[in-house]
């Protein structure tokens, strides 16, 4: 019934028959999701609120296991293994894929510890590469220059755009495969969205990405692949150019002329 | 109509609102006015003299002063890791069934007044405390075991409110980057709490430097400084509620009266400092 394009990529992680069920809820939220995420390329995912693209999204890192009684169903493969599988290393799983959030969540300490936080929860400890790391990360997020001589302030001084920027070098500086960004400009203003799409365009270089977002110029501008979803179910998967300007299913074409939504 | 009901109301919870600082600053000065006279006999010596002798018109108010804040002081080093331990097992780590029960347990616990605290502490506690330790079984160490089981519950209750204000999404951020809950816990959500938890300690401090009934029978009012905790000791509270009656001279009674005055003075500036600077960022949460 869906329409889900073959990728000619190298692909980051594939989706097979994949179930979610909410603690508590007997319908589940995602039905039968199948969809491989192309390696070094920008996946969007689309479609109307509560259709539940944060709950896909939330599934890659097994978020939903920090609260009891949700349930998957089918595979996620990743690097030849369903990482569904209850003996996965969560810890090791998430830092290999990162996330950033829909609002900037700078930790309670300095620019300067946020970064270096996950690298110190992975053990390292040696100063000289803790510093290289944080500026290299503070570098590649786009964000350096303005903070490099306030690295000790309290992160929460930075205005919302520059706190998700942070983020986001929190998030690559362990070096991460694959990086998940739920709607991440939906706290900001245009030109800091603007900054943070750049970024995440600059950032496939390194990293796969999974972008969820409800504006869908923002999908188009950013992303190689699009998934729209619907209802629990993915409706359609295609090159992002594609989908926007040939849809090959109606429901598709409907949700993005603006018959609903 | 309703005009008028409306004004009637704001004129008269205003009254009543003002009338509450008028009964705080009456206090003060009654309490002053009362204690002048051992103000003008004893001057700072009062306070640092450690020679508290009714029969020779001789009050020094140091053994008190030092009872009340060792005692508080037992109480706080025993309360707040574990209240810290209570905390975080309930806002983190008890699985959802158990997290009200334990939590309104605790909350029921805070209610028990402090009198059944004092009277369990005398015919529990005491002889527990004199079979290790010999002696009577009375003092500072039985007053400060006793203080600190009496605010624990608060203490935790109040330290997990705190707790729970972290918001989840950056406790899901700390866990995204592979923190395990323990890292979640001293990292991201003590830090978050810190002013809301450190305001609560400050508070249940306040509470116990001025508590009477629960450390009455299990002090001693014994007016001496004495380097062993298990010896009978005295507090402020314990030596105004043990000395009023007797108070027979104009200059005892006075003495007794700027106790009171030094125990208002130390519990305002401690729930000042609580409320003002610590909880103030808490309350907008
Ligand atoms: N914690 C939860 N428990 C139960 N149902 C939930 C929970 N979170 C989301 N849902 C439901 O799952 C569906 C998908 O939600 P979500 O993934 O947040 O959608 P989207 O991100 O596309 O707006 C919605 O119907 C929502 O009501
Ligand atoms: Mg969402």
């Amino acid at each position: 019934m869906a329409t889900i394009i073959n990728i000619p990529h190298e692909k980051a992680l594939e989706v097979k028959d994949f179930q979610f069920t909410y603690n508590g809820t007997t319908e589940p939220s995602l039905k039968e999701i199948s969809m491989p995420i192309a390696k070094n390329s920008i996946t969007a995912l689309i479609g109307p609120s509560g259709c539940g693209k944060t709950t896909l999204l939330r599934s890659f890192n097994r978020m939903h296991d920090l609260y009891p009684g949700n349930r998957y169903e089918g595979l996620i493969e990743f690097k030849g293994r369903n990482i569904l599988e209850p003996k996965e290393d969560l810890i090791q799983l998430r830092t290999c894929i990162g996330m950033i959030f829909q609002k900037p969540t700078a930790f309670p300490m300095s620019i300067y510890d946020n970064v270096a936080y996950g690298l110190r929860l992975q053990g390292i400890k040696n100063r000289s590469e803790l510093n290289d790391r944080v500026e290299k990360a503070l570098q590649d997020a786009a964000i350096w220059k303005e903070v490099s001589s306030r690295l000790k302030h309290d992160a929460n001084g930075l205005s919302g755009g520059q706190q998700q920027r942070l983020c986001i070098a929190r998030a690559i500086a362990v070096e991460p495969e694959v990086l998940l960004f739920d709607e991440p400009t939906s706290a900001l203003d245009p030109i800091s969205t603007q900054g943070i799409e750049k970024l995440v365009i600059e950032l496939k270089e390194k990293v796969s990405i999974i972008i969820v977002t409800h504006n869908m110029q923002q999908a188009a501008r950013v992303s190689d692949y699009t998934g729209f979803m619907y209802l629990g179910e993915l409706i359609e998967l295609g090159i992002t150019e594609e989908l926007f300007v040939t849809p090959k299913e109606r429901l598709t074409e409907e949700y993005i002329t603006g018959k609903f939504g | 109509m309703s005009n008028i009901i409306d004004k009637v109301f704001e004129h008269s919870t205003r009254i009543i609102a003002f009338s509450v600082l008028l009964i705080v600053a009456w206090i003060f000065t009654v309490l002053f006015q009362n204690s002048l006279d051992s103000m003008q006999a004893f001057g700072f010596d009062f306070i640092t003299d450690t020679k508290w002798a009714p029969n020779l018109e001789k009050f020094g108010a140091l053994p008190a002063i030092m009872g009340s804040v060792i005692s508080t002081f037992l109480a706080m080093v025993l309360a707040v890791p574990v209240a810290i331990g209570v905390a975080i097992f309930l806002s983190e780590i008890a699985p959802e069934k158990l997290k009200s029960p334990i939590g309104v347990s605790i909350e029921l616990l805070a209610a028990i007044p402090s009198v059944i605290y004092g009277m369990w502490g005398l015919f529990y506690f005491v002889p527990i405390i004199r079979d290790i330790f010999g002696g009577l079984g009375i003092g500072m160490l039985t007053a400060g075991i006793v203080l600190a089981i009496m605010i624990l519950p608060f203490m935790a209750a109040v330290t997990r409110d705190a707790m729970d204000t972290t918001p989840d999404i950056l406790k899901e951020s700390a866990y995204a980057l592979g923190g395990t809950k323990w890292d979640v816990i001293k990292d991201i959500i003590i830090p978050y709490a810190k002013a809301g938890i450190i305001g609560s300690m400050i508070l249940a401090l306040g509470r116990a430097i001025g508590e009477t009934m629960a450390v009455t029978f299990v002090m001693g009012n014994v007016h001496k400084i004495s380097l062993a905790i298990t010896a009978p000791a005295t507090s402020i509270p314990v030596t105004l509620a043990n000395e009023f009656t007797e108070a027979d001279t104009e200059l005892y009674f006075s003495s007794l009266f700027e106790l009171s005055f030094i125990l208002l003075l130390i519990s305002f500036t401690i729930i000042s400092i609580a409320k003002f600077y610590f909880l103030r960022k808490t309350r907008r949460a």
